[in-house]
């Protein structure tokens, strides 16, 4: 393979792999928090990449307001769908909170095959994203340069609230001992809501991302990024962002890489995060980054 | 002694009872009423085996499709003859050695059975010293790969293509296909019930109350787990190989995880480790799949008539779930079995049953 070829292959892994890594810092966070695998992250992501939609061609607005909207929305829709589906089970069982979980991504979806309708939709691409760079012989299309740009500025505004703010501060309070964090005086449910705010955030600057690359809304689309998200937070260890991130991007690289060296296994791409996870639990358990626990008696 | 006796007699006057409804039922009913029928015996065999992972046990697997697509598969390359395997595998031609296979549909319906196991046992040696979320989504991963496995593997399965044209149940079987479905599902109940009152299924709801306490008191994890999630395989492997001759055609696309939601909300909606209670919940399932058909159809009030909205049944399916979920956490029955004395004298004894349902 030439240098040139595997630089290109290179660019495509890398933008993937931070629109996994979006993604995965959302089901980190909310995991960190609730201890809660949220099944439905993957169908946020949809609702998102819906509302865009929406905005640009029913409300007609120009393509940087109908961002704006799906974030703001979508940020609303995960803080209602934790008020609705996980906040009257919090002092369940575990397995009760995960079953709600599958629960409500399933009625997502149902819900938006009846109201978007089951038939693929083409996304509208302003020029803006659809240019093309030739850098040597590697061709870029300039979305793939926005994409880890964002990624980066998001990922720095995060890294910034969860280490430099009082909330933040209370986050990883909450993370740490919900119960101590409560007696010290932290209105749990106001972070837990704004965990989820900013999780359903990323997921529609993801979906918002993934849909300028990817041009093509169904309303399953969640499903597979958002379980190989999960994997990929899985991977780098749940409950740090670093850890997403990091895992975010093996598994982008990854995916693309196996396509790029062993093209007879394109069939087996998406079964190769699988595999990623399997190998990654037997050996660290606790993923790339996470810290070990210990079960007390 | 006396009163054990009596029961076991009630028990069998019940079976036979039920036997008799199903040769009527198979006379009677048309086809679309007793494929429903039969899905709900399937249901149950699939819905037990996945109770004994989850409810009994209580590890969380979420691998049922995988086990159901290994069982599914084996039986329709055993019982396929071979012009119709000819005919299937237009593209790439089977592998010699299952070219010229035709097996009767019991046996292959064991093999289906011990095949899933057999790769139950195999998934289930590294990815049981996991805990629950990690299990749950490790579980999640291998049905996938399997399925992923089964698309690209043209030779043995027809990759995405499927199989279509499995013996089905009204013209190959020796007999109607309501006693296999239900027949299995019987057998796995009463399967179901011995070990769950045996040492094993002691040993087994110990883990699930308290693995450490249980590991202390000398039941061995591993050996026990094991047990649980090989069992669990097999039933979902028989469940499976059912499924695909009663639908007749059969595809990866078939054994998506919504496969394995589906068998999950019949084990918590029965009540999470509860043999009744999911029996119970796949009757139910089933038969409010079918009423709910009515939503995507056009409805005619009388004074006003409503288009059909197609995919609404599943909104409300996937509503009223929710709400189970949320607001009857232990399922219709709880950890609660039958019994006999709620016939003999119900006031008391269920009143009891449904304060004490336990989550």
């Amino acid at each position: 393979m030439s240098i040139q070829t595997f630089m290109q292959h290179m660019v495509n892994g890398i933008s993937l792999g931070s629109l996994y890594a979006l993604l995965a810092i959302g089901y980190t966070m909310v995991y960190g928090i609730l201890r809660l695998i949220n099944f439905a992250h993957g169908d946020i992501f949809m609702i998102g990449t819906y509302i865009a939609f929406y905005g640009m061609t029913a409300f007609l607005l120009p393509w940087w307001a109908a961002f704006i909207l799906a974030l703001v929305l979508t940020a609303a829709f995960g803080i209602a769908l934790e008020r609705l589906a996980y906040r009257p089970l919090r002092r369940s069982p575990r397995i009760s909170i995960m079953i709600s979980a599958i629960g409500a991504s399933f009625l997502i979806e149902n819900l938006a095959i009846v109201l978007f309708g089951g038939r693929p939709k083409a996304f509208p691409i302003a020029p803006v994203f659809a240019k093309i760079f030739k850098f040597g012989g590697v061709s870029v299309v300039s979305i793939q340069l926005i994409i880890p740009v964002v990624t980066l500025i998001f990922l720095a505004i995060l890294v910034y609230i969860v280490n430099h703010t009082k909330t933040g501060m209370a986050m990883r309070a909450v993370s740490k001992d919900y119960e101590a964090a409560r007696l010290m005086g932290i209105d749990v449910d106001i972070i837990i809501t704004f965990t989820f705010g900013m999780g359903s955030l990323l997921a529609a600057v993801g979906g918002v991302l993934w849909v300028l690359k990817y041009p093509q809304l169904t309303p399953l689309m969640g499903m597979m990024p958002g379980l190989k998200c999960f994997i990929a937070a899985v991977v780098g260890g749940i409950g740090s962002i670093k850890g997403a991130v990091v895992g975010g991007f093996i598994l982008g690289l990854g995916e693309i890489m196996i396509v790029a060296l062993l093209p007879s296994l394109t069939g087996f791409r998406d079964a190769f995060a699988f595999v990623l996870l399997i190998v990654i639990l037997l050996v660290k358990p606790s993923g790339l980054m996470g810290k070990t626990t210990t079960e007390k008696v | 002694m006396k009163k054990n006796k009596k029961k076991n007699i009630m028990t069998l006057i019940a079976l036979l009872l039920f036997i008799g409804f199903l040769a009527i039922a198979d006379r009677i009913f048309d086809s679309y009423q007793m494929r429903i029928i039969n899905l709900a015996g399937i249901y149950v065999t699939l819905g037990l085996g996945l109770n004994l992972i989850n409810g009994f046990t209580g590890l969380f697997s979420l691998g049922h499709a995988g086990f159901m697509a290994v069982g599914a598969y084996t039986s329709a390359i055993l019982t396929m003859s071979p012009e119709l395997k000819e005919m299937n595998f237009f593209l790439k031609p089977i592998m010699p050695f299952l070219a010229n296979v035709e097996w009767p549909f019991f046996p292959a319906l064991i093999m289906a059975g011990l095949m899933a196991a057999i790769v139950g046992a195999l998934i289930g040696a590294p990815v049981l010293r996991l805990n629950d979320d990690y299990l749950a989504i490790a579980t999640l991963g291998f049905a996938e790969i399997i399925r992923v496995i089964f698309t690209n593997t043209q030779t043995l399965t027809n990759g995405a293509l499927g199989l279509k044209g499995l013996p089905s149940f009204n013209n190959s079987f020796p007999y109607s296909f309501v006693y296999w479905s239900w027949g299995t599902a019987v057998v796995m109940i009463i399967g179901m019930v011995l070990l769950i009152k045996s040492s094993y299924g002691r040993a087994f709801k110990a883990i699930r109350e308290n693995e450490i306490a249980a590991e202390a008191m000398g039941i061995s994890l591993f050996k026990h787990k094991m047990m649980a999630f090989v069992i669990g395989s097999f039933m979902a492997g028989m469940g499976g190989a059912l499924l695909g001759h009663l639908v007749g055609t059969i595809d990866p696309l078939m054994f998506r995880f919504l496969m394995t939601f589906n068998i999950v909300l019949i084990v918590v909606l029965g009540g999470i480790g509860s043999i009744t209670g999911t029996v119970i919940g796949a009757v139910v399932v089933t038969v409010m799949l079918e009423v709910l058909r009515v939503l995507d159809g056009a409805m005619d009030f009388g004074f006003i008539q409503i288009q059909g909205i197609p995919g609404l049944r599943m909104v409300v399916f996937s509503a009223l779930l929710m709400i189970v979920i949320i607001f009857y956490q232990r399922g219709l029955m709880g950890t609660n079995e039958f019994r006999w004395e709620w016939v003999t004298s119900p006031k008391k004894t269920l009143t009891n049953a449904w304060n004490n349902r336990k989550a």
